[in-house]
């Protein structure tokens, strides 16, 4: 009995303590400069526009699948609004935990009246996802770091010889195997071909492996550009705007390498099950935080591009530096003359089962 | 008035015998303190135990499969996969419409994620055939075998089935084998693959590196609980502080402490440069590696050897020392066969704390630990929030509660949990 | 251990050598939480000292790093819910661990060894199990995300230290006092507070302090159950250690060295004015 009512009880406050924010609205989304963008760009407008209203930012996008799963079998959604990548829209809309989108009722259409599903376009990738931007994993190298001749290709991260010292790579398998193998000599369009074999994966860690020894892995996005900052390596992946404000605002030694940069996009996903005032406002924000002016402010504050076509001519220069922002998109064509497109349903299939090899192979 | 004794029960005051009074008051007197104690027992029962078991639970749960795909389940029962031929049509009609109806629910393609731990590649199966399935009329559209082999190649895979008829059970050990490193095949347990082994590496790494802080603590503790327990107290009590403040300081910021000292271009770096025991470029790598997790966790979890140490050492009467000194006894002799034995006490009291402790470290490796340096706990956290296969991590935790409760075990033989103290 | 005067060269050296080798233990302990300090007030957004500290140049020393920290709505929200939390947390285990503890202290209590063994394991099992347990647990009951799941969290967390802390103080304390006011007519519940409560008060207090802390202090669970409206402070410090490292962490950090030695100073008091109250002092 006690321990019911102990139960019911705690239950009970919790409900009413957030009954009682009925005026708040979560955002759940990256934290660090990307934060401050959408911040920047979105939040604040917004909450200009409708006084009373709070957002309230948390960043745990990294977890979002694992807590809507948690949240979604408590019953209890505390999350209005959640950014994701598409891999993790894909899962969370076949788990139902993410509402599909009717894209020309939801969002507004571009300022010539083109609907959204045109503007948007190819991007639309899961019925459930409202892509915002594109960026995409690159290289940034220590320009102090590399003598006269800064590398040019991807390739050259697996040079120790032509460039020693320490590189930073991602904690995980995705996009370090497929470099791993196209610096293997696997032409672009066999790699994924190339990977779903267990030769495949043996020489795609076979050439990891002689760089290993100097690979410093990250979990957060943030770590590069520090390890950078500090010296602490050479050269080292992480995403393209993290290495522009390291660049641009913070004045850090640090260049561009674009070759074979993996893009991918960002956006928002819904959570199923938001009461009827809660999706209202919510529906609210995101018309309002996707349409093209918006999508375009955005870019004011980091190298990302828009994911609107109507929202491209108006990219301008950055806030507070006053630089031209176009050149430092992924998708100025002078950056994306050879990239990367990452396979969503291939590492939906096996990205349980590399990820045990690739920590396997960490681990030995 | 006689003076005779009494030949009958001992009488209390109010008459009863005393002997049952007695009983009473006991009784009473035991009521009362679990009354005492009852509110707490509860509490913790409910926010902390119960938790416990629910994830233990979930290490073997598999009711997944059998709810999203019943009708195949049933079916799938008496297909012998040695044969080395598919499940008749039977089999695929049950799947067909199993899948129609999870398709509609939306939960097909979390069956499918379930079974993708097992078998790489179910996931997409499940996914792209449930877009189709809406569309299939179940009386009409047979046979199934093809509309599946149609829709999706791999439903014409052995391996699908046998994984789909090996984790069809509520209950499975699979998560606890995949947490030693085998797994559960048609045709029984069988080790994983050797590109997939990581577990077992991963506990003994634990354990190994738990032992090494152990030793190093102890290292460091003894002589510093023997100097404090020898020194007259008010002094002592002084140096005392020196121990605890870092006992009362937080975890993370004695762990950012060690990230500013070891980084390459760190504190002891620079140092070590400006005096030129190291070159410039030659920076020593002190982080992210196994050294680091193993020396910023000494610094954490010493306290936790001096404290025991001490409260045993205090108990020492230093007269022994003096007098095996004045039969002749050589320092060395008396400390180690008279000063030692006795503290050995403490020794197991800090050591098993310090190891108890250090056995589920998280936030330390997380930060400094790098790849080498991680511990199961690390692991166990990213099948909680990454790879979402939430079996095998509470299937791990069970194994590492399963040593936890162990030693705890032993601890409360050899010291008793009473005889904790904190400063 | 003074050294004797008849002491033999060798017997000198191992003794100054001893205690240069406890020194060095004791600098091991203290130096990497004292080195924080000087290089929080760095003027640069480093995390080394600069040529221009050193130097001991004023120019090389700021504050900005505190400012940071006091005009920084993430870093003020995360006090703000790190001081919510704690205290709510310390006041549950402390008011059920008191209870417990003295009905522990009884002599004839069934199955003693067990409860303890369930009371104690709290601060046993991995941080990491408990953090998953609850994870799923709390989903279940919808306490997952919530300021509550993370009060009750932290409120089992500290159970232990208040049980040790009280139960220790009550070791010493003689029975006779109880009966003598029960005697004289006092009820249990006038006992408690006029004669017990007293002379146990400084153990209560260090096991809440102690509560306290654990609450301050966790990360692992509250990275767990809490959601963004219960991020802690130093659940602030842990994704700025992880993601956006900036000194403004080394500010927070002195600023909870020296809440840390406050604390450790009123729990020391306390625990001499216990022994003496209770004729324990060796002096």
């Amino acid at each position: 009995m006690k321990v019911t009512n102990l139960l019911l009880a705690t239950s009970a406050l919790a409900i009413a303590a957030s009954a009682a924010a009925a005026e708040d609205m979560t955002i759940v989304s990256w934290g660090g400069a990307y934060l401050n963008s959408q911040q920047k760009a979105y939040h604040d407008p917004y909450m200009a526009m409708n006084p009373g209203l709070n957002i309230i930012n948390d960043d745990a996008s990294a977890e979002a699948v694992a807590k809507l799963r948690a949240m979604n079998e408590a019953g209890n959604l505390t999350w209005d609004l959640v950014d994701v990548v598409p891999s993790d829209a894909m899962r969370l809309c076949d788990e139902g935990l993410a509402m599909p989108i009717d894209f020309d009722k939801v969002l507004a259409p571009a300022p010539d009246g083109t609907p959204a599903t045109e503007d948007f376009g190819a991007l639309l990738v899961s019925e459930c996802f409202i892509p915002q931007i594109v960026y995409s994993t690159t290289f940034g190298y220590r320009t102090d770091m590399v003598g006269d001749t800064p590398p040019t290709s991807v390739c050259d991260v697996f040079d120790l010889a032509k460039y020693p010292g320490k590189r930073s790579l991602q904690k995980r398998p995705i996009d370090n195997m497929e470099w791993a193998l196209y610096c293997d000599g696997v032409a672009k369009d066999e790699i994924y071909n190339v990977l779903g074999t267990d030769e495949g994966v043996a020489r795609a860690f076979a050439k990891l492996g002689t760089i290993k020894d100097s690979v410093v892995w990250w979990n957060a996005g943030a770590e590069t550009p520090q390890l950078l900052a500090d010296g602490e390596v050479v050269m080292g992946s992480t995403f393209n705007g993290r290495l522009f404000s390291a660049i641009a605002e913070q004045n850090q030694p640090i260049g561009m390498l674009w070759d074979m940069q993996s893009f991918d996009l960002d956006g928002w996903v819904i959570p199923t099950g938001l009461p009827e005032d809660r999706l209202a406002r919510v529906l609210d924000y995101v018309r309002f935080a996707t349409d093209t002016q918006r999508l375009a402010d955005q870019s004011k504050y980091i190298s990302y591009g828009p994911a609107r076509a109507s929202s491209a001519p108006l990219v301008s220069t950055h806030a507070e530096l006053g630089i031209e922002m176009a050149p430092h998109m992924p998708t100025d064509p002078k950056n994306a003359s050879n990239t990367h497109i990452y396979d969503y349903e291939w590492w939906a299939d096996n990205r349980d089962d590399l990820d045990a090899k690739f920590q396997a192979w960490l681990a030995q | 008035m006689s003076d005779t004794t009494h030949t009958g029960p001992m009488l209390a005051a109010d008459g009863s015998p005393l002997k049952r009074s007695l009983e009473r008051a006991l009784r009473r007197q035991k009521l009362r303190a679990l009354a005492l104690i009852a509110p707490l027992l509860i509490f913790i029962l409910v926010t902390f135990i119960a938790p416990i078991a629910d994830m233990l639970f979930r290490s073997v749960e598999n009711e997944i499969v059998s709810e999203t795909l019943p009708r195949t389940v049933v079916a799938l029962k008496d297909w012998d996969p040695t044969l080395g031929e598919l499940p008749d049509e039977a089999v695929f009609a049950a799947m067909a419409a199993d899948l129609q109806e999870a398709a509609k629910a939306k939960i097909h393609t979390r069956v499918g994620s379930r079974l993708n731990y097992e078998t790489p590649g179910i996931s997409s199966l499940f996914r792209k055939s449930g877009r189709q399935a809406s569309k299939w009329d179940l009386e009409k559209d047979g046979p199934f075998k093809d509309v599946l082999i149609k829709s999706e190649k791999g439903w014409g895979e052995l391996d699908v089935w046998k994984t789909i008829q090996v984790y069809s059970p509520k209950y499975t050990n699979g998560y606890f084998l995949n947490a030693v490193d085998l797994e559960k095949t048609a045709s029984g347990i069988s080790p994983r693959d050797e590109d997939q082994q990581i577990y077992i590496t991963l506990f003994l790494r634990t354990f190994a590196m738990s032992i090494g802080i152990t030793l190093s603590c102890l290292m460091l503790g003894y002589p510093v609980a023997w100097l404090l327990s020898n020194l007259p107290s008010r002094s002592s009590n002084l140096l005392m502080i020196l121990v605890l403040l870092p006992f009362w300081t937080s975890l993370l910021v004695r762990t950012s402490a060690w990230k500013v000292l070891l980084q390459q271009q760190g504190v002891i770096n620079d140092v070590l440069v400006w005096v030129g025991l190291v070159a410039n470029d030659d920076r020593l790598v002190m982080i992210n590696n196994q050294f680091g997790t193993v020396l910023a966790m000494t610094h954490i979890l010493l306290p936790f050897m001096i404290l025991p140490l001490f409260s045993v050492m205090k108990t020492i009467p230093p007269s022994y020392l003096r007098a095996a000194k004045s039969l002749g006894a050589s320092n060395w002799t008396a400390f180690w066969r008279v000063y030692f034995p006795q503290s050995v006490p403490g020794i197991g009291a800090g050591s098993i704390l310090v190891f108890i402790l250090a056995v589920g470290y998280y936030i330390t490796p997380e930060l400094v630990g790098g790849t080498k340096g991680t511990f199961i706990s690390n692991r166990i956290a990213f099948h909680i929030s990454s790879s979402l296969n939430w079996g095998l991590a509470a299937a791990l935790g069970a194994i590492l509660l399963g040593f936890v409760v162990l030693l705890y075990w032993v601890y409360d033989r050899l010291v008793g949990i009473d005889n904790v103290k904190l400063g | 251990m003074s050294l004797p005067i008849y002491a033999t060269p060798a017997q000198r050296v191992w003794y100054y050598t001893f205690r240069v080798i406890c020194g060095a233990i004791f600098f091991f302990l203290i130096a990497p939480i004292l080195v924080i300090i000087p290089l929080s007030f760095n003027a640069q957004d480093f995390f080394t000292f600069t040529p221009e500290m050193l130097s001991l140049d004023p120019a090389g020393f700021s504050l900005k790093h505190y400012r940071d920290f006091f005009t920084n709505d993430d870093w003020q929200g995360a006090l703000y819910n790190s001081l919510r939390i704690a205290p709510v947390a310390t006041v549950l285990s402390l008011s059920f661990g008191t209870l417990a503890a003295i009905g522990l202290s009884q002599s004839h209590v069934p199955f003693r060894r067990v409860i303890m063994a369930v009371l104690i394991s709290p601060m046993i099992v991995p941080l990491i199990i408990s953090a998953a347990g609850m994870y799923f647990f709390y989903s279940r009951v919808g306490l997952q995300g919530t300021y509550w799941g993370v009060v009750l969290a932290h409120a089992a967390l500290g159970i232990p230290f208040v049980i040790i802390t009280v139960t220790a103080t009550l070791v010493g304390f003689d029975r006779s006092l109880t009966r003598a006011a029960a005697s004289m007519g006092a009820n249990p519940i006038t006992t408690f507070f006029k004669v017990q409560m007293p002379l146990i008060l400084p153990g209560v207090v260090s096991g809440g302090l102690f509560a306290f802390i654990t609450s301050f202090d966790e990360v692992v669970v509250v990275l767990f159950v809490g959601s963004a409206g219960q991020k802690t402070l130093t659940w602030q410090m842990f994704t700025g250690l992880r993601e956006q490292i900036s000194p403004t962490i080394l500010a927070v950090a002195t600023i909870l060295v020296v809440f840390s030695i406050g604390l450790l100073i009123v729990v020391e008091m306390l625990r001499r004015r216990s022994e003496r109250l209770r004729g324990m002092s060796p002096n």
